[in-house]
């Protein structure tokens, strides 16, 4: 066994997590960067910082992922991070010539104080920044929340740094995508232009994480939401956020900031989820719904018909972040399924009340925990007291798969195992035919290899 | 693709053009144009990064915890601080391990963090540590626990190493702590040096009970990536060579306990465990020298030296039995690959051996080494031990703690006489030395210290190598502009690379490499034939 030590005997912790179900703030502000158009994230912090979340992400992605560091020693951990920060940022805009460095920073720099806006500030004063290019900033303690935290720290970031609200109204609505992958991101761009629902969509990590192999390396590739863009979102008629773990702090600062009404949704994974994000923007953009998206949405419904015996009443395990387990346990309730087992590291209220509100009715013996120690470790144990049918979450999964013999969906952050994620959404009505694609893939692989030899089917 | 040749000190001054003054000064003295094994010049080494320039390098924590302790699978790692260092170091650096039972323990799949909250960067984060261990104990029973500090436990003043002694005392088990965290030093390498320390301090020379066997070996710097230790130890046993410990792939705390039982200290990466070779030496008696496993005849030539080490004509005998049998496959390979890599180039960057012991293997594959050097060498790495009383040290280094180590007079054994390891040594057996990576180098080739992503690009534009080895941070961005790249560090999921089967891995997995027709095909046929527009104006 792999996890040979984990039994069923669960003991109370206080203080220990064991296999997490989250990790830190900055490498959510990172992948938020890389949503911006020529854009390099700094992480100011010791160079380790920076080399795990540039290599957790390009695992994820097998994509270049550039950021840069302060670098610290234990000099600018005693002195302070400042001629750190200011030496890189010199450096930074001389040697690779960004259109915006996004800081981030790290538990070091957190904790020792330094005070970024002020670096930031003498940054600018002392003429570092050159014309028509931006230093932008967020703290991103990593002692607080978790890695969607920082995520939604740099999302916020870009509205204060950006947004601007000038005389005229614009005809476009803003929606502010939560921590999904750059496919899912092309999603939502293809279902809005579908509906000629004209947007501005950020961050926007496609045509950044997903790019095409042409023999060059672009060090800032095509996509990401450009800044100008990020300055109209000031000006547009509405905002939809995407995942309110991610997104919410952003929606609110910018309508403190232009008056820019908003709702926030779940992000659009499976259908009930989908037809709230496509009633609300067909309202916000005052646009009709086009017959192709009810065709989309007819499509998924008849698979979910024709499959529907495999899925009614199967015991799910799921495991990642509060945005993409809201949806994810609403949608496994359309497909019928018993969303029973449910853990997130990621801390908030709000977690406990969505899963109350989802099912107290219809699994009311489910179990579910987020914030600390809720764990991969827990799962697990829960696992071993009552087993399930299927397991859904990141790649830290498959040894709980393999040990207890599950079907098993990689769905979240980290996927350092397979490929498809950044080029085939979940998000939408087509996304989550992909998704139920690969449920029932996995369920009816495992019926296929151990049923007894004289009930295999052919037609299933 | 055609091979721009430029000269490498034309390269080096376009490259430091681009950068301000004051870095092009110091990025001068890490980029060298080697002038020849015979004529070894200094290379500026183990110094600060410059913020902001983008480096190959990560942290102390890291060669402490994920480097030299990761690979262990009977202690239990607590990772004091907030959740992400533990977590990305979960797994991630593929040390394979193989428990001899189903039930012997190996918490290697197994992330274990306090995960420190604000409220524990204000009032001190000690209680939650003790906490952690008491549930670590209660829940796993493991034998040992490793307390591994990261960036805020220093910056708050926990003191990891006196929650580490009344853990100890409460618990009954051996319990010791890192004063790791990640701004100490300037790259991986102090943490190495750190966890050498401990190992000595807290481990080493606990346990006299010492497999049976007539040639005792410690393996040093091994890591047991992809495998390399199952194929290591497949061939010591077959020599008849016994492993006593291994620092540290594939091993056991048991194993380091008793290290001090060995008659001989064979030495893989120079760069991370050194150190406890130096102290295991003055404290036991036991002498060491450099080996490589990397290489098919390199294996030979390493196995040929324990061999001389020893003397026995039986082990002598044995060990050319083995290496025998064991060319006969790799030559079978390597005839049957080289002239499809033959003459082809090759640039590597990786951590503090690598990027010198893989040369080895490109050189019996025909292919040249054009650029090469450390994310976190020391000088003597590039340019032999003899550096080191030149070595300037730095107030970076002077922050990691230098042991004094005295002489065990109840478990010191002197392995040898004098006399007779000046006739060994006489022999080539190089003890207490390693003589660096430039000395296997050619003139003219570039050696770059902690290379930037910048300078890396400028390699590939100015040389096109037929392949370039460095980690996963390197490796989508050097395949996107049409070179492949071969991760060094995670072998790219592959491997055994040591040893005469890893050797023919190697060979097989860089035919492969630069042999893959779809870099071919990156142009769209209607962007590779621009004549038909040509043809449609006449």
């Amino acid at each position: 066994m792999l996890l040979r030590h984990t039994s069923d005997i669960i003991v109370d912790r206080e203080a220990l997590t064991i296999n997490p179900a989250k990790t830190c703030q900055p490498i959510g502000a990172m992948y938020a960067a890389l949503g911006i158009h020529g854009c390099l994230p700094h992480s100011h912090g010791s160079q380790g910082c920076c080399s795990y979340h540039r290599s957790a992400l390009t695992r994820h992605y097998k994509e270049p992922v550039m950021a840069a560091t302060s670098s610290f020693t234990e000099g600018s951990s005693v002195f302070g991070g400042q001629a750190n920060l200011l030496q890189a940022v010199e450096t930074i805009f001389s040697v690779y010539n960004p259109d915006v460095i996004a800081v981030h920073t790290t538990c070091l720099s957190e904790t020792i104080g330094d005070d970024v806006n002020q670096i930031a500030q003498k940054a600018r004063d002392d003429g570092k920044v050159p014309a028509g290019k931006y230093l932008i900033h967020c703290n991103t303690p990593s002692y607080v929340g978790s890695h969607v935290t920082g995520y939604a720290n740099m999302v916020t970031a870009m509205v204060k740094s950006f947004a601007a609200k000038s005389a005229t109204k614009k005809n476009q609505t803003n929606i502010i995508s939560g921590w999904v992958e750059p496919s899912d991101m092309r999603e939502i761009k293809r279902i809005a232009r579908e509906m000629q629902a004209k947007i501005v969509l950020f961050p926007d990590t496609s045509d950044v994480l997903d790019t095409p192999m042409t023999g060059k390396h672009e060090f800032y590739p095509k996509g990401g939401v450009t800044v100008p863009e990020l300055v109209s979102t000031g000006d547009s008629k509405h905002t939809i956020a995407l995942g309110p773990f991610c997104t919410e702090d952003a929606a609110i600062l910018l309508e403190n900031k232009c008056k820019v009404k908003f709702d926030t949704l779940q992000i659009p994974i499976g259908l009930k989820a989908t037809d709230t994000f496509v009633s609300t923007l067909s309202r916000a953009a005052g646009v009709q719904v086009p017959e192709s998206i009810n065709d989309e949405r007819g499509r998924l419904l008849d698979m979910i018909t024709d499959m529907h015996k495999y899925l009614y009443g199967k015991r799910v395990a799921l495991y990642g972040d509060p945005d993409i387990l809201v949806p994810l346990t609403e949608f496994l309730l359309t497909l019928d399924m018993k969303p029973i087992y449910i853990v997130s590291g990621t801390p908030g209220k709000r977690f406990e009340a969505s899963m109350e509100s989802l099912l107290s009715k219809k699994v009311p013996e489910a179990k579910y925990k987020n914030g600390e120690r809720a764990d991969m470790f827990l799962l697990h144990q829960w696992i071993k007291q009552e087993p399930v049918d299927l397991l859904i979450g990141n790649t830290y999964g498959k040894y709980i798969a393999r040990d207890e013999n599950l079907p098993f969906v990689r769905l979240g952050f980290p996927i350092l195992d397979r490929v498809g994620h950044s080029y085939f959404p979940t998000v939408g009505y087509t996304g989550a035919m992909n998704l139920l694609t690969k449920i029932l893939g996995a369920i009816m692989d495992k019926m296929d290899r151990e049923c007894p030899e004289e009930k295999i089917e052919l037609v299933m | 693709m055609a091979k721009i040749e430029m000269d490498p000190l034309r390269w080096k001054q376009e490259v430091l053009k681009k950068y301000p003054s004051k870095i092009a000064k110091k990025r001068d003295k890490s980029i060298v144009v080697h002038e020849g094994p015979e004529n070894i010049t200094k290379i500026q080494s183990n110094v600060r990064t410059i913020p902001g320039i983008i480096t190959q390098r990560g942290c102390t924590y890291a060669g402490c915890k994920g480097v030299v302790l990761g690979p262990t699978r009977d202690i239990v790692n607590l990772v004091h601080g907030p959740i992400g260092c533990s977590f990305y170091a979960w797994l991630t650096r593929r040390n394979q391990t193989l428990p001899p039972t189903p039930e012997s323990p190996n918490y290697m799949m197994y992330a274990f963090s306090t995960d420190m909250q604000d409220s524990n960067i204000v009032f001190g984060g000690e209680i939650k540590l003790k906490q952690a261990c008491r549930e670590a104990f209660e829940i796993f029973k493991p034998k040992a626990i490793g307390i591994f500090s990261t960036c805020p436990v220093g910056l708050i003043g926990d003191d990891v190493h006196a929650v580490a002694r009344e853990m100890k005392a409460e618990l009954g088990i051996n319990i010791f702590g890192f004063s790791c965290e990640g701004y100490k030093g300037v790259s991986q390498s102090a943490g190495h040096h750190i966890a050498n320390n401990a190992l000595m301090k807290h481990v080493i020379g606990l346990n006299d009970n010492a497999p049976e066997g007539k040639y005792k070996i410690n393996m040093l710097g091994e890591y047991n990536i992809g495998g390399d230790a199952f194929e290591l130890e497949r061939i010591l046993a077959k020599c008849g060579i016994t492993m006593n410990a291994s620092f540290s792939g594939n091993s056991t705390m048991e194993q380091f306990e008793r290290a001090h039982m060995a008659d001989l200290n064979v030495v893989m990466c120079h760069r991370s465990i050194n150190y406890v070779a130096e102290m295991m030496e003055t404290k036991y008696g036991i002498p060491w020298f450099k080996v490589n496993f990397i290489g098919a005849d390199a294996t030979a030539k390493s196995l040929r030296k324990i061999a001389e080490y020893f003397g026995a004509q039986e082990l002598k005998d044995q060990v050319e039995k083995v290496i025998a049998e064991e060319m006969a496959t790799v030559k079978k390979a390597i005839d049957e690959i080289r002239p499809r890599t033959e003459g082809k180039m090759a640039m590597m960057f990786v951590g503090g051996s690598r990027a010198h012991h893989y040369q080895e293997l490109f050189t019996e594959l025909g292919m040249s080494t054009l650029s090469a050097g450390y994310e976190f060498g020391h000088r003597d790495d590039y340019e032999g031990r003899r550096v080191i009383p030149t070595i300037t040290v730095d107030a970076d280094s002077r922050n990691i703690e230098e042991l004094t180590i005295e002489k065990d007079e109840a478990k010191y054994r002197a392995r040898k006489t004098e006399e007779e390891l000046k006739a060994l040594d006489e022999k080539g057996l190089g003890f207490n030395d390693y003589e660096g990576m430039m000395k296997d180098m050619a003139k003219g080739t570039l050696v770059i210290d902690d290379l930037s992503h910048y300078e890396m690009e400028k390699l590939i534009e100015a040389y096109h190598p037929d392949v370039f080895c460095a980690g996963i941070k390197e490796k989508y961005c050097v395949q996107k502009m049409g070179i492949p790249l071969k991760q060094l560090h995670s072998y790219d999921y592959g491997g055994p690379y040591a040893g005469f089967e890893g050797a023919v891995n190697f060979y097989k997995d860089i035919d492969m490499i630069v042999n893959t027709s779809v870099w071919k095909l990156i142009k769209a046929p209607w962007e590779a034939e621009p004549v038909i527009e040509a043809e449609y104006a006449a």
